[in-house]
Order: C-alpha cells, then structure tokens, then sequence
C-alpha cells in the first residue's frame, strides 16, 4: 500500500500559554515541540496498513519550518521511509493554504490513502484534511475511530452526538484520524537512530493564500474565584437556591 | 492522574544533546510516563517487579542498548544509555536495576568477554527479553570483598563443575541464565576467577527470593545455590580471568547507575517543588517559606551539578578514555546526593509523604539499596582516596 | 456581499436544536454587514421545526431535497452548500461546529476558495471586513481573525450563540438539489443508548473524576443527571478515561471535548490545568470535592467542600424537588 501522512509540528499541550510580543503568536521560550498527538493515529494506521499489506511506502509530508525536520524524523523514527518538508517561515496558520500546499505535493502520487490526524492541537481548525481532499476531488471521511478496507473500499466510524456514523468510501481516500483509532508505537531506539538515514527531502512551500489574518492572540478572560458554599450535605440547599436565584442556570 | 513529567534542566543542557540523544530520552520518558507510573506504586507495596513490562521494554531497545546493532542491540552511545537509565529511574531504581543488570551485567560480560558462538547465541535473545539473566558475584560473607569468593569451578572431562553460593542476586529467581563468577584455582588466587554462563534450569541449580526487603521491592533480589552444577566447555566465558573481568562489568553497571540517582533526585524535587506550590498552610502555599525554599534550591543544584558530571563523563566514555576511578567520583557524589533529594523531598511533602501515592519515600528507600550496592559509598571513598594519594587503604 | 447563508441540521427530519444558534449568530452578522439571513436545510423531505427560525432571525429557510440527504451526505451536501452561497451572492456561510458541521464547513471553504474561522465563538464586523474570535491551544488562548474575501465560511462553537428572539419573515421554500449524494455514504447511525445527551451539546454537564474511587460509583452522578431530567449530560475527567472507567466520547478537557454548558458540576475533580481548559466557558461552575485546596475551587463559582458521597446524592434530592 502507498500511503501519505500528514503531520504537524505543534507546541506540547502542556504548554503554559504566554503571548509574544507581536501580540499575535505564542511566546515559543521553553516551549516543548512534539508531533501532534493526532497525527501519531495517523502515522500509526498508515504503518500497521503498510505492514499487514507485506508492501509499500509511507511517506510523511509537513508543512513547517526548518525545525519541523525534527519532527518528520520521529515518524521516521516510528518506521516511516521518508519525509518531504514543505518549508514556510510564513503563511502556514492558514488551513487552506495548507491544504493547497499539500495538494500540489501529493497529486499524482498514486497514493491509495493519505491520512491526517482530525485536528492540530494548537489552532485546531480541524480543516486542513477535508479541505486538501476537496482540492484532489478525493472522498474524505473525518474523525474516525475505526477502520476496515477490503480491495478498493472502505468503512470507518466516526463519533457524532448521541451515536456512530458507519461511513462508506471508496479508495483512494482522504481520512482523518481520531482517538481510539489504534495504539501509537513508541518509536524503537533503533528506529531513532535509523531516522536521520533515512531520505528527508526539503521543498519550497507552495501554498497561497487563504484570506485568514491573525489580528491579535489574547488569554481569554480569568474566571473570577467563586465561593465556598458551605461543607457537606449540609451546604446543598443553599447551593441550589444560589443557581437558582444568584446564577439563574436552574 | 499525574501531568507528564518535563524533566529538570536548570542548565539548559538539552542543548548539548543531539536531536537523537534527546529523542531517545524523551521517548523512554513518555514510556514510563504511560507505563511504570500507573503500577509502580503497587507493584512495590506488593513487592513484585512488572514483569509484564519486559516484552515492551525489550520492544523499545532497552536492554544492551549500548551494545552493537550485529547482535540485536540498539547500538546506541553511552550518553543514550545513561539518559535511558535516568529516565527508568526516575520510574523506580528497580526497573533500571532490572535493566542494568539484564544489560550491564550479563548482556556485557557474554560481549566482552565471551567468543563470537557465545555472542551470537546468547545476546540477541537477552535483547529481546525472551531471556532474563542474573549477575553472580556477590556471597553471604564476600559483598565489598569479592575477590574473597568461595565459589569454585572444577575443570572435568566435559566441562566444568561449580558449586557455591550467591547472594543479593537482582532477577536471581526469574533469570534463565545466570553469569557466575567462580574460582578455577586455589582460594587465594583472585587471578584464577572466571566467568560462566550457566543455565538457571541445570540440575543443582536453585534460586531462592530474599523476603523482607524494606528497599527495591519492585525488585527480585535472590540467594542462588550451585551445587555440583555441571556446565559444558562451552560455558565458560573466554576471555574472563582475574577479578579484573567482573569489576569491569561492574564499571558499566556503575556507570548507568549515576544517570539513574539523577532520575531519582528529579522526580523526588518535582515532586517536592509542584507539592510546595499548591500546598496551602498559614494562609500561603508553603513554598513561600524560607525553609522550604532552602531544601528545594539544595535539590536544584545538587541535580544540576550531577548531569554536568555525567554528561562529562558520557562523553569520556564513547570517546574511549573513561576510567574506574571517574566512575567511582560519579557513582558516589550522585547516589548519595540522591538520597538526601530523596529525604528532603519527603520532610518537605509533611505527612502526606509517607503515603505510597507519593514518591519520594520510596525512592528514599530504594535509594539506600542503591548507596550500598554496586560499591558501597565508603568503597568508592577509598578507590578515589587510592586513586589521588596512591596509598591502598582498603585493608 | 452582504446576505448570510446559515446552514441548518436536521436529524430524522426534525430540525436540531443548535440550529436556533446558527440563526442567532448569522443574524449577528447579517446585521453589520446590512443583508439578510437566508437559512438552509438539507434533507430528503420536509423538515419539522423550519417554522421556528422565523422568529430567530431568518428572512427565508429553505428545504433543498434529494433522495441521498436523509443523512449526512458529505459530498452531495458541500456542493449544494458551495452552489447556492455562489449563486447568492452572499457574504457569509455559516454553520454550526458540530460533527457534521466540523466535516462540512471545511469542503465548503475549499470549494468556494474562502477564508475558514472554526469554532468561533464571537463574531462580527470591522471595516467592512468578517472578524471573528476562536479558541486554540485547547482554550488557553483564543485568537482574532480576519476573514478576506467573500463568502467567508464560518463555524459556530455550540451552545456560545444564545438564541435570540429577532422575528423576521422566515417565508419558507423547498427545492430539489440535482445529482446524486456523492462518493462517501452514511450507511448506518448507530446510537447511543436512548436518552444519553452529548457533553458538547448539553445545558448541564455533572462531570465526575478520580475522587469517584470506582467506576461503579458513577452510578450516583447518573442519578444526579437523570435529575436534572433530560437536559444535562455525564462527562469525565481524563483520568478516569485513561483508567477505562468511562468511554473516551465522555472525556471533558483538552484530549476530550471542551464543553460550554450553562452550569459545569465538578464531582471529585482536582482541576488539574488541562481539565480547566475543557470547562472553562461554562456559564456556571460548581466543584465538589473533599481537598479545599483543590485547584477547581478557584475557577469554581460555587464549591462546597466535603465527602461527594454524601453531598452528591443530597443535591439529586434537591434537585429532584425542583422539577416538581
């Protein structure tokens, strides 16, 4: 099976959020950077499809700054067998030119799937996936949970409010990954040490503009600190009779 | 449920890693985030090791993982190694113990001291933990004075015959191999000890778990007991001979073992310094009082000082130029500062410390068993006293 | 530029409740940009509840039917979509950050080549030009966006955009959309155990954590949500997911859904930061939990500190006494 992923460098979700200076960003100090969590479903699905089919390729592809070479490599480290960074200092915050990026990278690749993770976990617009399968006129399905193909079709879940959607699709498709999907590896020391041997090829970013323009990046407002009620069981009643008629939520 | 760890780097050392390096320690970080943490706590108040994990372990290159590619190993350098028993550590010392022994103590000798068959055998099957070895060195009455072994190997027609006693054997009672360290000549002639691989299933052989340990319970810690045991030609290890072979073994071991106290110091001020932050008493979290603040920036540099120490001595090692004696410095400064982390950390966490739910106790605990074996501290003492006046105060 | 096309949800030919809130919010915008609210819902047939979007906010709603819409039909739905906002010359599409709608809107943008704010959680105009506000790094932060070019597509956070009484016209139409659904069928839905309500779509959230001790002791927050008698949900910290004593789907905070639900009840939660981050919007928040120095208590509006095993099944009384 020949199979894309697309991944993203993203800043650690244990990151305490301070702004930068340009008031549009984040303050990347002692920042830690991972690979999306999301995205490592996707790394994941694409090497466990690779192996059960005894042959292929996965090739993962970013969009990202030099740095972002370093994250290629931990899905080199995972197993996959070679990396293309589409390198852009600017212009990347936007989904659609993302998605026009990778489109331009990946068309006429043959590949039978190209798997994303369903969101970033930084901006989190949950959009770069659908949109670069509209681009390629490819089916896409978004946030799946389970996986089944058989030949040239395929069937997913996907969570929605109050149920599962059974999806079907046929390939090649665009999918994007959620949890629950599969168990990511952990990459092999050995696999660590193989990456940096492995093909990484670097090209221009190619993707134009989507319209999206950061204005400013704030922390959102502070919850004022509330009151101890009271304690025990004793302190219900006065709870409920404040979110009836203090907080009027009852 | 606890927040990932994020490490200690006061120093910015991360910066001195290689992107492996880095990856490397990050990814046996998460590991042990996501694996040990959840069981350890039990595992130790019910004195069993997780042996469930060996198989993932394995998986991910943990064990020899300094020892070359050719025989299933991860062929990685020794800064990679120490950041990997660091990073077990900062789990519990009896995972890394489990993973120093499995690597620095039977992996190492087989591929230092052993023929090419032996290797080939042995070492690709300890990589993959499908094979669990044990260390026989140590005796009830030879602990800091192995050279006083009792453990003999007679020479006969088809091999050889071992009997004697071990004891303080991490992974005794699970190994299927055991590298036993006997004596082939007179009793007075260290230069006659050889090393063996015998196998734990041979007839004579028994192992017997030591029960009542107050430290490394996560740990099997057994007596073994060779009586006329009969192992092949093909048992002995060829290249050992002299005491020299089992200290160089134990030079590795030791080696690991002061990156693991770093892991140890970290995860007891982490724990030590998010604990000061939110516990509230007399109106504020007590890390705003003096005393308290005075233990934590004690922990801080005592950890800072000890990763230069091993990062230095990490690069000495792969550059080919890492003596016994700087080993011995590392070992010494950074286990016993482990311990007062350790004891720190608790006083501070108040009585919640003693409570298994938090770590520092036991790493208190454990920590003693680490300042004791491998070379006692007062050992060390004397090999760095030995190494700078060049008087031999052992006896 | 200046008409706003608001894309309904319809399930089981009955309107979705959060399609009062796409109204709401595309009224909003309709009014600074000066244009109307032209509401759009994709079905098989007709759909029950499009009476009610009149007084919402919406000039027309229009049915557009085929045969492949009874359910999502992601392909067929986004060129439909993607057709009607070029043919009318409209400012603005906006849609609800449901799953659905987390699917659609992003195709949508793609075909029309528009500016895409997801999960937006205010909007508005600024010479001239489509703003919007959206949360990221999991709500520790949220961004202002301009959106260039017209239509922009925009998704709305759900349960942020209050309806409000606007009444306009509402006169309502059906078409029939052409072609066939697409390439990507819903074959089946299965659902939920009758009665469970989404934690993201939910007024009331009763979220429970590690002071539960036992995943049979949930037991008493379902009773504390039945309670509340069909509007609130059961959610959980990613503690007890992690522990496999609730399904993932439940997971409040950052690896799980963020929730913006009326009132938030915190049952045996510590509020450690990345749960915060998941609740924070909550219009109410009240902790429970016996640690007084737990971190929840200071986002908390109301707390009561104590033994949950007792003060937990006091309020489902009290509650109870309520909906009488």
């Amino acid at each position: 099976m020949k199979i894309a992923v697309c991944i993203k460098r993203v800043a650690d979700s244990e990151t305490r959020v301070k702004i930068a200076a340009d008031g549009t960003s984040l303050d990347e100090a002692g920042v830690k950077f991972i690979l999306n969590p999301y995205d490592e479903f996707a790394v994941e699905e694409a090497l466990k499809r690779k192996e059960a089919a005894g042959a292929g390729e996965v090739v993962a592809v970013a969009v990202g700054g030099a740095s972002t070479q370093e994250t290629i490599r931990t899905a080199l480290a995972m197993g996959v067998d070679r990396g293309v960074l589409l390198q852009a200092d600017t212009g990347a915050a936007d989904p659609l030119a993302v998605a026009r990026a990778l489109a331009a990278e990946l068309k006429g690749g043959g590949y039978d799937l190209i798997l994303l993770g369903k969101a970033a976990i930084d901006d989190a617009h949950q959009a770069v996936g659908p949109m670069t399968a509209e681009l390629l006129d490819l089916p896409c399905v978004t946030a799946i949970t389970k996986l089944e193909i058989a030949g040239t079709s395929g069937t997913a879940e996907r969570e929605i409010e109050g149920g599962v959607e059974v999806v079907a699709f046929p390939l090649p498709a665009v999918l994007t990954c959620d949890k629950g999907l599969n168990e990511p590896r952990y990459p092999a020391l050995k696999g660590i040490m193989a990456a940096k041997k492995k093909p990484l090829e670097t090209k221009p970013f190619q993707g134009s503009g989507g319209g999206l323009q950061v204005l400013g990046m704030t922390l959102p407002p502070e919850r004022q600190e509330g009151k101890i009620v009271g304690e025990g069981a004793v302190a219900v009643p006065e709870l409920v009779r404040l979110l009836r008629e203090e907080a009027k939520v009852l | 449920m606890a927040p990932k760890f994020q490490g200690v780097d006061f120093y910015q050392m991360d910066g001195l890693l290689s992107e492996e390096e880095r990856a490397i320690r990050d990814t046996v970080r998460s590991w042990v985030d996501d694996n040990l943490m959840p069981v350890i706590g039990e595992c130790y108040i019910e004195g069993r090791f997780p042996k469930q994990l060996i198989p993932h372990m394995a998986e991910l290159g943990l064990f020899g993982a300094n020892l070359p590619e050719e025989y299933g190993c991860a062929g990685l350098n020794n800064v990679a190694y120490g950041l990997i028993m660091q990073e077990l550590e900062r789990g519990d010392s009896g995972v890394r113990s489990f993973a120093s022994v499995q690597g620095g103590l039977v992996m190492y000798p087989i591929y230092a001291f052993g023929s090419e068959e032996q290797k080939k055998k042995w070492l690709p099957e300890l990589a993959s933990g499908k094979l669990i070895g044990c260390f026989g060195l140590t005796e009830p009455d030879f602990g800091s004075n192995p050279g006083g072994m009792i453990t003999v190997a007679r020479e006969t027609k088809t091999g050889w015959v071992l009997n004697g006693a071990k004891m303080w054997i991490t992974n005794g009672s699970t190994a299927g191999l055991a590298i036993v360290w006997a004596k082939t000549g007179k009793l007075e002639d260290q230069s006659s000890i050889r090393g063996f691989i015998v196998p734990t299933d041979a007839k004579g052989f028994t192992a017997k778990d030591q029960k009542g340990k107050l430290s490394l319970r996560a740990s099997d810690t057994s007596e073994l007991v060779l009586q006329d045991v009969e192992v092949g030609k093909d048992a002995l290890l060829p290249k050992s001979g002299g005491l020299k072979s089992p200290l160089m073994c134990l030079t590795q071991a030791r080696y690991g073992i002061a990156w693991g106290a770093i892991g140890a110091a970290m995860a007891c001020f982490d724990e030590a310094a998010s604990y000061a932050k939110n516990r509230v008493m007399f109106g504020k979290p007590i890390g705003g009082f003096q005393l308290q603040q005075s233990r934590l920036a004690e922990m801080l540099t005592e950890i800072t000082k000890a990763q230069l120490l091993c990062l230095q001595l990490g690069r000495l090692k792969d550059a080919g130029t890492m003596t016994p004696q700087q080993v011995s410095l590392a070992k010494r400064n950074n286990v016993d500062m482990a311990c007062e982390c350790a004891r720190e950390a608790r006083r501070l966490l108040g009585a919640n410390g003693i409570l298994a739910e938090y770590q520092s106790m036991r790493h208190l605990a454990n920590l003693e068993s680490v300042y004791t074996y491998e070379g006692t501290h007062d050992v060390h003492t004397l090999v760095l006293g030995q190494e700078i006046t060049g008087l031999n105060a052992f006896n | 530029m200046s008409n706003v096309l608001a894309v309904l949800e319809q399930r089981d030919g009955a309107l979705r409740k959060v399609s009062l809130e796409v109204i709401t919010g595309a009224r909003r915008l309709a009014d600074a940009l000066g244009g109307t609210v032209d509401a759009l819902v994709l079905s098989a047939g007709s759909v029950t509840g499009v009476d009610q979007v009149g007084a919402i906010g919406a000039d027309t709603v229009t049915t557009a039917t085929n045969a492949g819409f009874a359910r999502y039909a992601p392909e067929g739905f986004a060129r439909a979509i993607a057709d009607r906002a070029k043919g009318g010359g409209y400012g603005a599409v906006v849609l609800a950050a449901t799953a659905t709608g987390k699917d659609l809107a992003p195709r949508v943008a793609a075909r029309l080549g528009a500016a895409f704010g997801a999960d937006v959680t205010d909007l508005g105009v600024e010479n001239g030009a489509v703003i919007a506000t959206r949360p990221v790094y999991a709500g520790k932060a949220q961004l202002k966006v301009k959106l260039a070019g017209t239509p922009v597509v925009l998704s709305l956070r759900p349960n942020v955009f209050t309806p409000v009484r606007s009444p306009k016209a509402g006169i309502a139409q059906t078409v029939a959309v052409p072609g066939d659904a697409g390439r990507v069928v819903v074959r089946e839905i299965k659902a939920a155990p009758a009665g469970s309500l989404d934690v993201a779509e939910a007024s009331i959230v009763v979220s429970g954590g590690r002071g539960l001790k036992e995943p049979a002791n949930f037991a008493l927050l379902e009773q504390l949500v039945a309670a509340f008698g069909g509007k609130a949900a059961l959610g959980a910290s990613r503690a007890v997911v992690d522990a496999g004593w609730r399904p993932h789907g439940d997971q409040v905070g950052q690896t799980g859904k963020t929730v913006s639900p009326s009132l938030y009840v915190a049952v045996g939660i510590s509020g450690a930061i990345q749960h915060l981050a998941g609740m924070r919007t909550a219009k109410c928040i009240v902790a429970i939990n016996k640690d007084k120095d737990a971190p929840i208590f200071k986002v908390a509006d109301y707390g009561i500190v104590g033994d949950l095993f007792e003060i937990v099944p006091k309020l489902t009384e009290e509650i109870g006494k309520l909906q009488q």
